[in-house]
C-alpha cells in the first residue's frame, strides 16, 4: 500500500535547494538589472517646495530620476485602497512617489535608476529637496487631540469609527455585581523578515508583456494592481513571487511604490529594473503593527462570569490606510476569545499620524485582542480571589455549543461563528502540561530562596481560512509525474510539502513525483494570497478536491482500457489497478496518455493514443463535456472561516535586583484540528512563539516627538536571538476537525504568537503582584513599575 | 568620470577568481553579484544578523561588513562550499534538514557557516554550547530551537562520517562558474 502521507512529519522538499544556498530570492535574480535607490522623506510631515536633480546628472552610471511630475494617468493618482469599509469615511492613500507633501519619514519622494546601486545611492545623495516643515502628529494621545492634523481635510485625524455590538452591555455592567475598569496599551512592533521587500522587471518589447518578480505575499494582487497603473491587459503582465525570505503580513501590502515604478522603468527604459530594499527603509518605508490603547469596562457575576463587557479602543493606522480596517475589525471581534460574554459591545476608532503606515502583523490585531481579553479576565480573578482558570472555565463556550455565533461580523464580512473547539479539554491539556495545580509550591520554594517566579497562562481563538477563494490545478503527466500549482505564495510555512502531501494521498502517487509550484500567475492567474493562517485551508482544500477530480477521471479512463468497473479500481503508487487482481493494471502515465486523443505520436507511448491505436469510431475522441489531459482543477470557497484556537502557559524568573526576565518554561496547547505535517506545525509555533517573546519583552519602534523612528536598524530594535528564547517550547495538541472544509484542518500560522503579550504579561504579574496592563515590558520598565509601587525593596 | 577600481583575486570554494572592484565593494555584494555566488545573503547590511556570514581562511566573518579588496588573495568559504565531497549534503546542511531547522531559509547560510566554524573549533559541544555557538544569528521563523537540535544533530553526524565537508573544492580550480541553473518551478530566465 502507499503510505498515507497526510499526518507524516517528513522532511520538507523546500530543503535541499535552500541548504545549499541554490535559493532564488528576488536580489538573487537579476544580475544584468538596473538597479535603484529612492530618495525618501527625512521629515515626518512637510511640504515639498523643490526638488533639485542637478547636482545627481553628473553621476556615472546615472540612468533616470522620476519625481511625481514625471508620472502621468493612473501613475500619478493615489495607491489603491485595497480593502474598502462603509465605516471607513476618510481614506487617504499616499502616492507613489510624494506629491507635494510628505506624511512620514520614509515616504518615497524621487526613485533613482542607475548601473547598480551604489551608483543609484550616490546620485540619490545628490538631490536636494526643500522641505517646509509641518508639525507632525506622534502617537495615539496627539492624534486623538488632534491639535495638528495629519491630512487638512480629515477632521480629529479620525479615518473611521467603527462599532459592533450584541446585547447592551452598558445596562449588564451596570447591573452586574462586581465591575472593573482597565486601561490597557500595546505599542508598536513590525513583522521584519529578513529579506526586505524587493521587486524586479523586465518588459519584453517583441512580445510586449511585462514579467515581474516581486518578494509579495500576492503574486495576483501585484498583477491586477501593476496592470491598472500602467493600463497593460492583464494578459501582459506575469508576476512571479520568487524564494521569499519571509513575510509575516508585511508582504501582503501591495502595491508598494517601488513596485508600479519599477515596473514603469523597465518599460520606458527597456531595460531590467530591480529594487532590493535596505534594512533602514524596510523600517521607514514598509510597514509596522500592533499601536493601540484600549478600554475596558466589565460587569461579572460572583464566579466571574462576564455579564457585559464594553471596550473602546484605539488604533494608529500611520500616515495612510491601505490595508483598511482589518487589524483593529480583527481586534474588535477576535478580543471574545473562547469566552461568551453576557453582552458585548465594541467600539474603535482609527486615527492618522505621521509615521510608517500599520498594515498586518502576524497576529494581525489578534494580540492586542488576546492581551485586552486575558488581562481583563486575570483582573476578574483577582479581585474575586479565585484562581485564573476558574474564571476561564466558567465563561468558556461549551463544545455542545458549537457552531456558536457571536452575532457580530467578521474581518471578512462574514459571521463571527465559530465552527469547532472543546475550549475546556484544551485548559485541562495546558494545566496538565505546565503543571498548573503544583506551582504554588514551587513558587512558595522560590520565594524562601529569594527567587521571584511567576505563572501566566492566555487563551485564544483565531479565524484562519479567511475567502474568499483558492484554487488548485493538478495535472499528471504522461511522464505519469505529477505537477500541482496553486496561485498563493509562500515565505517558508513549507507548503511545497503539505501540498504534496495531500496530492500524493489523494491520487494514490508516491510524493517523489509530486512537484508544487506557488505564487506564478502563469502557472495559475487565480488567486487572494497568503495571510490569515490560511494557506493550508484555502490552498489545500482547493488542491484537494483538485486532486479528486484527476482521480475520478484516471478511473474512469482506467476501467475503459481495463475494462473493469470504476468501483473496483484503487490507485497505488501511480498505478491503477484492480482490488484483488493487482496484474490488471495500467501506470497513471499511461492513464494521462490516453485521456489525451492525438494525430500525432510524440513516442513509443503516446502511439496508444493516436486515431487509429484508440477509441469507439461512433464517438467523438473527445466527449461532449470532457476535456483532452489528465488534469483536475477546483476551487475552494467557504462560506466563512475556520476557527482555530489555543492556550498558552508560561513560567517566568524576574531578578529581584535587575528586573531582569527569564522564561523558566513555555508551554502550548494548539488546535489547529488534523496535522498534516506535525513537524512542519510545530514549527510554526516555535516561530510564532520567538516573534511573540520579542514582541512582549523587547520589540517597539521609538518614535521621538518629531516622528523619527530612533531605532530604525538590528543594533537597536531588539529581536530575539537563541539567547532570550527558553529552552524548550513545550508543545501539545488537540485536533479536533472543522466541518468546514474535505480535509478538516484550519490554519496555524499565526498561532504561536496569539498570546504571547497576554501570557507573559500575566506571568509576570504573578512573580510580581504588579499590575502589568502595557506591553511590551522591558527590565527596566519593570524596574520603573516596582518603585512606583513601592515593591523595589523588597 | 568613472570610478577607479582595484584588480583583486579571490578564492572562493577553492576556486580562484580575478575581480576588477571599486574600493567601497562589500565582499558580499562582490560574491553575491559579481561572482553571483548568491547563497550568501544580506540581511541588515551592518553586521548584526549575520545571514551574510562567510568563513575567511577558516574564521567566520560578516561579508557586509568587509570590503571585498581587504580580503585579496585570502580563502573564502560560502553556503555554497559546503557540500560533502561526494556532492551530498554536508553535515550541518543534513542537520538542518532532519531538524526542520530553516522555513524561509534567508538566514541559514549564515547559520551553516557559522555552525561549521564553530564545530571545527568543538566538535562535541553541550547544549548550552550549541545555544552560545548561534548566538550571534538571527533569525525570525523558526524560533531558534530546532537549530540548536541542528548544531548538536550536526556534531553528531560528523562524528559518524569523520570527514570535513569543505574539502569538496580543495585544490580545484577551474573558470568562473555559469550563474546557477533556475529550478524548473521558477521558469524562464529572471
Amino acid at each position: 500500500m502507499t503510505t498515507k502521507m497526510f499526518g507524516d512529519p517528513i522532511p520538507r522538499v523546500e530543503d535541499e535547494r535552500l541548504l545549499r544556498g541554490h535559493g532564488q530570492y528576488l536580489d538573487d535574480l537579476g544580475h544584468d538589472a538596473l538597479e535603484v535607490a529612492m530618495v525618501r522623506s527625512p521629515h515626518a510631515h512637510a511640504r515639498i517646495l523643490d526638488i533639485d536633480v542637478d547636482a545627481a546628472l553628473d553621476v556615472d552610471g546615472l540612468v533616470a530620476i522620476y519625481t511625481w511630475d514625471d508620472l502621468d494617468g493612473p501613475l500619478a493618482e493615489p495607491l489603491p485602497l485595497l480593502i474598502p469599509h462603509p465605516t471607513l469615511t476618510h481614506p487617504r492613500m499616499p502616492y507613489a512617489l510624494a506629491k507635494d507633501e510628505v506624511n512620514h519619514v520614509g515616504e518615497a519622494v524621487a526613485m533613482v535608476v542607475a548601473t547598480d546601486r551604489y551608483v543609484a545611492e550616490d546620485a540619490a545623495s545628490r538631490i536636494s529637496v526643500t522641505y517646509d516643515p509641518l508639525p507632525p502628529v506622534v502617537g495615539i494621545e496627539a492624534a486623538r487631540a488632534a491639535t495638528d492634523l495629519v491630512h487638512a481635510d480629515v477632521p480629529g485625524n479620525v479615518a473611521a469609527r467603527m462599532r459592533q455590538s450584541n446585547g447592551d452591555a452598558d445596562a449588564a455592567i451596570e447591573a452586574a455585581p462586581h465591575r472593573l475598569r482597565l486601561d490597557f496599551e500595546i505599542e508598536r512592533s513590525a513583522s521584519t523578515p529578513l529579506e526586505g521587500r524587493g521587486v524586479l522587471a523586465r518588459w519584453d518589447t517583441e512580445s510586449a508583456r511585462l514579467r515581474i518578480w516581486s518578494s509579495t505575499q500576492t503574486t495576483t494582487g501585484v498583477r491586477a494592481a501593476i496592470a491598472a497603473r500602467l493600463e497593460l491587459d492583464l494578459g501582459q503582465v506575469d508576476v512571479i513571487a520568487p524564494d521569499v525570505g519571509g513575510g509575516f503580513g508585511v508582504k501582503i501590502v501591495h502595491p508598494w511604490p517601488e513596485e508600479v515604478l519599477v515596473a514603469m522603468a523597465a518599460r520606458t527604459l527597456g531595460r531590467a529594473v530591480k529594487f532590493t530594499e535596505d534594512r533602514r527603509e524596510h523600517f521607514v518605508s514598509a510597514a509596522h503593527e500592533r499601536g493601540q490603547l484600549h478600554h475596558v469596562e466589565v460587569g461579572f457575576d460572583d464566579e466571574g462570569r462576564i455579564l457585559g463587557l464594553s471596550v473602546r479602543f484605539w488604533h494608529d493606522n500611520g500616515a495612510f490606510i491601505p490595508y483598511g480596517l482589518i487589524v483593529p475589525i480583527v481586534t474588535s471581534t477576535q478580543l471574545l476569545g473562547p469566552y461568551k460574554p453576557g453582552a458585548y459591545t465594541v467600539e474603535f476608532e482609527s486615527l492618522y499620524t505621521n509615521t510608517v503606515l500599520v498594515t498586518p502583523y502576524r497576529g494581525a490585531g489578534r494580540v492586542h485582542a488576546a492581551f485586552v481579553m486575558e488581562r481583563t479576565i486575570d483582573a476578574i480573578a483577582a479581585e474575586l480571589g479565585v484562581d485564573r482558570t476558574a474564571v476561564r472555565e466558567n465563561n468558556f463556550i461549551q463544545p455542545d455549543e458549537m457552531p456558536y455565533d457571536h452575532g457580530l461580523l467578521f474581518q471578512d464580512g462574514k459571521p463571527l461563528r465559530y465552527d469547532s473547539g472543546d475550549f475546556p479539554a484544551s485548559l485541562e491539556k495546558l494545566k496538565k502540561l505546565v503543571g498548573w495545580e503544583e506551582f504554588a509550591t514551587f513558587r512558595d520554594q522560590a520565594r524562601a530562596e529569594g527567587r521571584r517566579v511567576g505563572i501566566g497562562l492566555a487563551c485564544y481563538v483565531e479565524g484562519t481560512g479567511v475567502g474568499p477563494y483558492e484554487g488548485g490545478h493538478v495535472h499528471v503527466e504522461t511522464s505519469g509525474k505529477v505537477k500541482v500549482a496553486t496561485g498563493l505564495t509562500s515565505q517558508g510555512q513549507g507548503h511545497k510539502t503539505v501540498f504534496a502531501q495531500i496530492v500524493a494521498d489523494e491520487l494514490g502517487v508516491p510524493i517523489d513525483d509530486v512537484e508544487v509550484v506557488t505564487g506564478d500567475t502563469r502557472r495559475f492567474p487565480y488567486a487572494v494570497g497568503t495571510f490569515a493562517s490560511r494557506a493550508a485551508v484555502m490552498s489545500g482544500s482547493a488542491i484537494a478536491l483538485a486532486a479528486r477530480r484527476a482521480r475520478a477521471k484516471a478511473l474512469r479512463i482506467a476501467a475503459d482500457a481495463l475494462e473493469a468497473s470504476e468501483d473496483d479500481l484503487e490507485i497505488v503508487d501511480g498505478v491503477v489497478r484492480v482490488r484483488g487482481a493487482p496484474d490488471t493494471q495500467i501506470a497513471l502515465g499511461t492513464v494521462a496518455v490516453l485521456s489525451n486523443p492525438l494525430r500525432y505520436a510524440f513516442d513509443e507511448a503516446s502511439k496508444a493514443a493516436t486515431q487509429f491505436a484508440v477509441g469507439d469510431p461512433s464517438k467523438p475522441p473527445v466527449a461532449e463535456g470532457d476535456e483532452p489531459g489528465l488534469e483536475g482543477r477546483d476551487y475552494y470557497s467557504p462560506n466563512q472561516s475556520t476557527f482555530a484556537n489555543g492556550m498558552h502557559a508560561a513560567v517566568v524568573e524576574t531578578d529581584p535586583d535587575t528586573a531582569e526576565i527569564r522564561i523558566l518554561r513555555y508551554c502550548v496547547v494548539h488546535d489547529c484540528g488534523p496535522m498534516i505535517n506535525p513537524r512542519i506545525v510545530e514549527g510554526q509555533i516555535h516561530g510564532g512563539v520567538g516573534q511573540g517573546v520579542g514582541g512582549a519583552l523587547y520589540e517597539r519602534m521609538a518614535y521621538d516627538e518629531y516622528g523619527q523612528l530612533l531605532n530604525a536598524s538590528f543594533m537597536d530594535f531588539l529581536m530575539p536571538y537563541v539567547t532570550e528564547m527558553p529552552e524548550q517550547i513545550e508543545i501539545d495538541h488537540l485536533e479536533t476537525p472543522s466541518p468546514l472544509n474535505p480535509l478538516g484542518i484550519k490554519g496555524l500560522g499565526e498561532a504561536g504568537i496569539i498570546p504571547s503579550s497576554a501570557v507573559f504579561a500575566s506571568a509576570i504579574e504573578d512573580a510580581e503582584g504588579i499590575p502589568i496592563r502595557s506591553m511590551p515590558i522591558s527590565p527596566s520598565e519593570l524596574f520603573e513599575l516596582r518603585r512606583q509601587h513601592g515593591t523595589d525593596g523588597d | 568620470m568613472a570610478e577607479p577600481t582595484h584588480a583583486i583575486r579571490l578564492h572562493v570554494n577553492g576556486v580562484a577568481y580575478d575581480l576588477d572592484v571599486p574600493a567601497r565593494r562589500l565582499l558580499s555584494d562582490a560574491l553575491r553579484h559579481d561572482l553571483e555566488l548568491t547563497g550568501t545573503h544580506v540581511g541588515c547590511e551592518h553586521g548584526v544578523c549575520g545571514a551574510c556570514t562567510v568563513l575567511l581562511d577558516g574564521e567566520p566573518v560578516r561579508a557586509c561588513l568587509t570590503l571585498a579588496v581587504s580580503v585579496d588573495g585570502e580563502e573564502i568559504t560560502t553556503v555554497e562550499g559546503l557540500e560533502s565531497a561526494d556532492g551530498e549534503l554536508g553535515p550541518v546542511q543534513q542537520a538542518f534538514k532532519d531538524c526542520h531547522g530553516l522555513q524561509c531559509g534567508f538566514c541559514t547560510p549564515g547559520f551553516l557557516t557559522t555552525i561549521t566554524a564553530g564545530l571545527r573549533d568543538n566538535p562535541d559541544p553541550t547544549r548550552d554550547e550549541a545555544r552560545e555557538m548561534i548566538a550571534g544569528n538571527l533569525c525570525r521563523c523558526t524560533g531558534y530551537q530546532n537549530i540548536v537540535a541542528a548544531v548538536l544533530r550536526a556534531a553528531e553526524l560528523k562524528a559518524d562520517t569523520g570527514g570535513s565537508e569543505i574539502a569538496k573544492h580543495a585544490g580545484v580550480s577551474r573558470d568562473m562558474p555559469t550563474a546557477s541553473v533556475a529550478d524548473g518551478d521558477r521558469g524562464g530566465t529572471p
